[in-house]
Formats: structure tokens, sequence, C-alpha cells
């Protein structure tokens, strides 16, 4: 093996070695999940992101908001596949603030597709009041602001303990989780066997919300993975082509100057 | 000019290989090419709000409303019983841009346009000009009680824009 | 007036030569236009006739894959500007509605993004190419020094970009890299804030770092222009550092190189595209994705990974204004080695020991990286001082001491002959395909 060879694979594992070394202390493993967008054909499970989204909006978004989203984002190519009327149904059941109207007055009214998605508090402030000071994050990237990405959040809605191990003291409101750094928690078990009643007649046990709603998360700060994975399998595969075609097309270029022995 | 002796056999360098490689580039650098010009074509946000729905039960006979729609002026007018019958009794032969009243509307009552003059873009004045329409003022384009050009430098009709009646008193816009 | 008469009749009357036109080797339309603006014939002599060593491996291809990088940023960037918005409130939405509802604005987003990344892939190879074949040497040395300029332009123009979006990274790295300034003795402290607009990181500064993100790549685009036409006088160096004498040594431009060098292009786009459309935020970090909040610090702040090797260099000097003087010059001495290396033969090949310390080096860098993004406790920070040494050494006492001393490899007389040492097995070299 060259040198040069050497010296770049080591390189590879350097990088792969300092992506690691951001998720900072020793932890506690992630419990590795096989996700269906997982991979080089990696789709979303539709029924899952419909699921995921129930979730969401019967337990999450209580207290989590998702800012950067729109209820038409719902129907869009790659993601929930809801349809439109599905969407407007969705939709017109939030109040949203509008105006001014010609009396310059704000005025409420029933959501439209275009609209984003409602926030369960007016501020951060707000938020942090009503939550004993913790601010829950927005959620809309959520699942990319966190090293370890969907693991991490499956894994923070399956850490959770009642009786945290000796030496571990818990202030009020404060709740003992294995996988968040520090292990202490603000936020309370969010899910349970039957938190929600799923239609389709999943079994809503927990494993299988927490799952639903990281499908659901991962798909909402990454709406274009689907495309993007399906654009790059094009790009790569032509690019293969191409370059063979190119090396050829070299090869009979420098026949001139490197004669075939 | 190249004086290199490496290279004697020049004359079938444009062989099948070359060329089917320069056709297999030319068609990737025209893909890449185009996320760069489609980026500028109206993004998703601004498409989901392309089309808006505008009550009209508060109009009355005779008066007119401008609503914004797509960035520009809508006249939704409720037109009086003359207003049509002069817009219908107007011999095609004397139009510019030739085109029937009900050819322009889908309830005769009402008339809805686009409020751009399709001379240079400015917004046209509301009863004012020589035929009982709108009047442009940036260039005297004259449009009559169907917004039909036909005094002035305007090259056509006040456009009509895509809309449907949703109910008997609204409209969906685009 | 009599000095004029004087004028007239001394022999200081020349001929002069204001229209140039002619002398196009072209015929028709084409030689009509280039007897009046000859760039078609500059193209034709700089871009198909010109003569390059034969011998050239594929780490000679780093230079046309960074003009590429260097095209593909500034095209995705331009598009980018289109829709995003340089305010401390806006920035953070407006890059995620690329993200979502822009055209196709996910793929340039991350094309950006990674296409910097691997712009310095390409140029720590381009660097080590020219530090192992000598490039720096007699005649090059100008040529080294504006690309040590462009070098320190990238970083600047890296730098300004990774604020823009205004995560948690953004903003803590604006922080810490502007404080750097305050390092200054006495006018510190009001460069930094002149540097802000405010007495924090904030809007002005995002605003002005916005502006100055575009100045400085246009900026790199002036400069690799110089650099492009240096190449053009000086003539490429080659694995065997020996300068080319005849067309036995030399290929013209095209279609050799251009069609060498599309090769290597094309296999380093693979890899770009493996990574921009299967781990698109593999080389960056997550804390990005949360938006700056001037109350939070991460808690484990780390510039992006082409920049770690000059941050542990920085980190390793626990005095303030010595670690920055320290980082700055780490790379700035790169600049000297052309007067710090005294030895005539330029190739590595014929440099036994030189060849070891050069290695040694491009190590150093890789443990200087790793060191770089680990926290600055305990054994890193031993590693990153003794590497920190070793960068310094290699350039101040290793380069003059080696090449005074060293006992260099008998040389062919020419490329060809080189070229023929190498298949006799005279000559160890290494390829990379």
């Amino acid at each position: 093996m060259s040198l040069v060879l050497k010296f770049s694979l080591f390189f590879f594992f350097l990088l792969l070695n300092i992506s690691n070394s951001f998720s900072a202390e020793k932890q506690e493993k992630l419990l590795k999940q096989s996700w269906s967008f997982d991979g080089f054909f990696g789709k979303f499970d539709r029924a899952s992101l419909q699921r995921g989204y129930q979730v969401y909006t019967e337990v999450c978004s209580s207290c989590h908001s998702m800012n950067l989203l729109s209820y038409r984002n719902l129907s869009e190519a790659g993601g929930p596949s809801f349809s439109e009327e599905e969407v407007k149904a969705i939709a017109s059941k939030v109040e949203v603030l509008d105006g001014p109207n010609d009396k310059g007055e704000m005025f409420r009214r029933p959501g439209k597709p275009s609209d984003k998605f409602t926030s369960p508090f007016p501020n951060e402030k707000a938020a942090r009041a009503a939550n004993g000071g913790a601010y829950p994050p927005d959620m809309s990237v959520l699942v990319k602001a966190r090293a370890g990405g969907p693991d991490y959040i499956y894994s923070i809605l399956m850490g959770y303990d009642d009786k945290p191990p000796k030496g571990i003291k818990l202030e009020d409101g404060v709740y003992y989780n294995k996988y968040m750094p520090g292990n202490k928690i603000k936020m309370a078990q969010p899910l349970n066997k039957d938190s929600v009643n799923y239609s389709d007649g999943t079994l809503a046990t927990q494993e299988q919300l927490a799952k639903d709603v990281v499908t659901f998360l991962t798909w909402a700060s990454e709406p274009h993975l689907e495309a993007r994975k399906r654009i790059g399998f094009k790009t790569v595969f032509y690019l293969l082509i191409l370059t063979v075609l190119v090396y050829l097309v070299k090869k009979k270029i420098w026949l001139s100057v490197e004669p075939k022995v | 000019m190249s004086e290199n002796n490496n290279n004697p056999d020049k004359k079938n360098r444009r062989d099948f290989l070359t060329v089917a490689t320069t056709a297999v580039g030319v068609v990737g650098v025209g893909t890449a090419v185009w996320p760069v010009i489609n980026q500028m074509n109206p993004d998703s946000s601004v498409k989901a709000l392309a089309s808006i729905e505008v009550d009209l039960s508060k109009i009355k006979e005779g008066q007119e409303i401008t609503v914004l729609w797509r960035g520009k002026p809508v006249f939704i007018k409720r037109r009086t019983k003359e207003e049509i019958t002069n817009a219908e009794k107007v011999d095609l032969k004397e139009l510019k841009d030739p085109q029937p009243d009900n050819k322009r509307v889908k309830k005769s009552e009402w008339l809805v346009l686009v409020g751009v003059c399709t001379h240079l873009g400015c917004v046209p004045i509301s009863g004012k000009g020589d035929y009982g329409g709108w009047f442009c003022p940036c260039h005297g384009s004259h449009y009559d009680s169907s917004g039909r050009i036909r005094k002035g430098p305007a090259p056509t009709n006040l456009e009509v824009p895509t809309y449907e009646f949703v109910g008997d008193s609204k409209i969906k816009l685009g | 007036m009599s000095g004029k008469d004087s004028d007239l009749n001394s022999n200081n009357i020349k001929p002069v030569h204001t229209n140039k036109v002619g002398g196009s080797p072209f015929k028709g339309v084409v030689g009509w236009i280039d007897n009046r603006l000859p760039i078609i014939r500059m193209f034709k002599y700089e871009y198909l006739d010109f003569q390059v060593p034969k011998n050239l491996s594929y780490l000679w291809s780093l230079g046309g894959i960074l003009m590429i990088c260097l095209i593909f940023l500034i095209v995705t960037g331009l598009v980018l500007g289109m829709h995003y918005k340089p305010s401390s409130t806006e920035a953070f939405i407006s890059v995620e509605k690329i993200m979502r509802d822009v055209n196709y604005g996910w793929l340039l987003r991350y094309a950006h993004m990674n296409f910097a990344s691997f712009f310095f892939i390409a140029v720590y190879i381009h660097i080590f190419r020219g530090l192992y074949y000598g490039s720096y040497k007699e005649p090059r040395q100008l040529m080294w020094l504006i690309g040590i300029v462009i070098f320190f332009m990238m970083m600047a123009t890296a730098f300004l970009g990774y604020t823009l979006p205004w995560g948690q990274m953004s903003y803590w790295g604006a922080t810490v890299i502007t404080n750097l300034f305050s390092a200054v003795p006495l006018v510190g402290k009001a460069i930094v804030t002149w540097l802000w607009g405010d007495y924090s990181v904030g809007d002005s500064t995002l605003n002005r770092f916005y502006v100055l993100h575009w100045l400085l790549a246009f900026g790199i685009l002036g400069v690799v222009i110089f650099h492009v036409i240096a190449l053009h006088i000086v003539g490429s160096n080659n694995p065997s550092g020996i300068e080319p004498a005849d067309t036995r040594d030399t290929v013209s431009f095209a279609p050799f190189t251009t069609s060498k060098d599309l090769f290597a292009m094309l296999i380093f786009l693979l890899a770009f595209v493996l990574i921009t459309m299967y781990a698109p935020n593999y080389l960056g970090h997550p804390d990005n994705y949360i938006p700056a909040d001037p109350l939070v610090t991460p808690a484990h702040i780390v510039p992006e990974w082409y920049f770690l090797p000059f941050y542990a260099i920085l980190r390793s000097i626990p005095d303030k204004l010595l670690g920055v003087i320290a980082m700055v010059s780490s790379i700035a001495v790169l600049g000297l080695l052309p007067w710090l290396d005294l030895s005539k033969v330029r190739s590595s090949v014929f440099r036994p020991i030189w060849k070891q310390f050069v290695f040694l080096f491009v190590l150093d860098f890789f443990i200087l990286m790793y060191v770089g993004g680990m926290p600055a406790e305990g054994i890193y920070v031993l590693i990153a001082r003794v590497g920190t040494v070793y960068w310094f050494l290699f350039f101040l006492v290793i380069a003059p001491l080696v090449s005074l001393t060293e006992k260099t490899l008998p040389m062919p007389n020419s490329i060809h002959e080189y070229e023929d040492w190498k298949k006799q097995g005279r000559i160890k070299t290494f390829k990379i395909f």
C-alpha cells in the first residue's frame, strides 16, 4: 500500500474520531435502531410519519414548537403524504392570529395550509416560565441539532428510569435519564404505553410511539431527504459512467506518450 | 501550432469514444445547471399563497373592490345592468383585441380583472377614461366596462385571472 | 518654447506603437477579433499549446480541482445569496427556508457547505505536494508566497461564511475568533469593538461579515489569477524536480493534461457527491442547527475541521498574545521556506533525510488536527505542545540544517532520463493510483 493511501486512510479515521469526540463525555451507548430512512435508498415509512405526527400533536406539541414547518408541508412529496383535503382539515382546527383587518384590529381565524405550525407558547420567556426555567427546544431541526440524531432522540425517549442509580440526587421537577448528558432532564417521561390512540390499529407501545415520533421529527428536520438520496444515487451512477469514459479517453490520448509495453 | 512530436495521429481524435464522452459530459453539465436556474422560480411558500378566496357578499351593485393577489391588484367589480349591456353590445370589429364580453366573465354581473395595464404595468384608475371603464394615467390607455382596450398604447385587454366561484358569493383566485 | 525645439532636434524622438493590431495565428472572423482583442491567442498559447512536464503525477491535478472548487463555491454562493438574509433575527430562518422552500435550495446549500470542506482537503494536498517536491524553490518562490496569501484568504472567507447560518457554533466561533484580536496590546479591545460594531457579536457583525465573505471570495479569485499567471511564467514543477529541456520531457496542456485532470476531477467530484448526498452534515457540527443564543455557550467549542491544527497550536500556548502570534506564524512561516531550505535539489525523491522530515510534518499536521478537536486538557495539551514545537522546528531548524548537511542521491540529467531510471527501478517513488 502506498504511503499517500495510508495517509488518506489515517486522515479519514481521524475525522471519524473527531466527530465522535463531539458527543462529549463518556456516555451510555445510544440505542441504535434500524431506520427506514437509513442507507443509500432510505425512504420514510409513510404510515409511521403519519402516526408520528399524531404523537407530536397529541403529546409533544403541548410544550414543543415547530416554528419552521407549515401545515402544507404535511402533504408535500417525500413527507407524511396526507391528502390536501386532510391538511386543510388539520389546519382549520387551529386558530391563527391574523390582521390587522380594515379596522386595524388583529383577529383570530381558522388556520390555512400555508400557515406555520402554531406554537404552544407566545415566546421563549413564556415557555421557560411555564416549564420551571427550562426551554423546551423547538423541534423543527432537533434531530440535526443533536449528535447521534434519530438514535439520540429515541434513546432519550426510552431512557427514563424511576429508580435512578445510587448517588444521583434529583431535585423537584427533575428526572433521571440514562442518555441525557449529565443524566438529568426537566421533561417528565413523555411517552407511555397507549399515550396515543392509533387509528390504524398499530399497537401503541412505548417503543412504537418513540419510533414513530422520531421518524416524524427526522422528516421535519430533513424534508428533502428522499429527494436527496434519489438524486444522489443518480448522480453517483452518472459520474461513474463519465469517469470510466473519461479514463478511456485519457488512456487513448496518452497512448502516444506512454505506449503499451 | 503545437509542435509536439509526441502526438503524431491527430486526424481521428474525434472518434466515437471522444464524441460519446463529450455528449455524456454535456448532458451532465446541463442537468447540473438546472438547480441553479430553478432556484430563482417562486419557492414553495410563495406557491402556497398563490390562491386566495375573496368574499363578494358585501359588494353592492356598481361598486368595485381591489384585492392583492400574487403581489398584484385584482379589480372585482359588480357591474350595473347598463354597464353589462354596454359591454355586450360593442361591435367586435371596433376592438383592437376582439373578445366578446361573455368570454371575459363567469357571471355577467361580476367582472374580475388583473389591475395591471398591459402596456407597461401601471395600475389603471377606475371610473375614468372615455369608455366607462378604466384609464391608465401613465400613457393614457382607455379600457371599457369589460376591461377591453379601446384607445391608447396598450396592446391587449386587461387580463382576466384564473378564478372560480366557490358558492354563490365567494370566488377563489388562482 | 526653446526647450521644445531642442527636443525636436535632439535624438529623443522615437517611433511609438500605440496601434498593435495584428499578429494573430487565426484567420477569418476569429482572427479579426483576436487581432483586436488578443485573448483567443492567449488562450491558445497558455491553455492548448502550453508545455507541461510529461511525468506529472495526479498530485498535480489538484490545481485544476481547486479551480473547479472555487468556481462551484462562487456559483452556489451567488445563488444562496439571492435567498439569504444577513440579520440576526432572520439569518437562521432564511437558511432553513433555503433548505425547505427554495427549489433545490437544500442541494445548493449542502453543496456550498461541503465544497468549502473539499476546497480545504484539496488545498492541503496541494500544499503538501509543493512541500514534498520542492515547488517553493527558485524560480517559484513568488508563486508559493501568493499561494500562502490565498490560503490565508481562504481561511478568513471560510470563517466568515461559517458565521452566516447564525447557529450556536457560528455565533460562538465568531466570538472566539474575533476575540483573538483583543490580544493586541493597548488597542486590542478597541479593534474588537470596531470589528463587531457592537459590544458583542451581533446584528451589525453579521451584516458586515456577509459583505466581507463576498468580498474575500472574489478577492481569492483575483489572487488565484496571479497564482496562475505566475505558474505560466515559471512552468510546472514535476516529481523529478528537474526543469524540462526539450519536447522529450513535455506534453502539451491540451489534450494531455486536460484529459488527465478531468479524470482526477471526476474522482474528486465522486467523493464530494457521496458526502454531500449521503452524509451532508458529517463534516459539520450539530450545534450549528441550534439558533445562536448569546446567553449559552456550547459545552465543547470546536472550529471547522480544517482549522483544527491551527486551533491546536493556538491552545498549546498558555499565553493569550503568544498563542495568537504562534497560530498566525505557523502559517506565515511557510512563506520563509524558500529561503530556509537551501538545498539546490527540489524533489524529495533525491533527498532521503528531508523526505522523512516532510512525512513527519504531514503526520504532525494530522496529529495537531486530532488534538485540536479534543478538549484542551490532560495528555492532549502535551501532544499539542510537542506537535507545535515540531511544526516550527521543521521550518526554522530542520529545513536549513538538513539542506546544508544532507547527501542527496545521484540525479538524472533530464525528465526523460528520470522516466527511464524509474522504469529500471533506480528511483523509488510512490504512486497513488
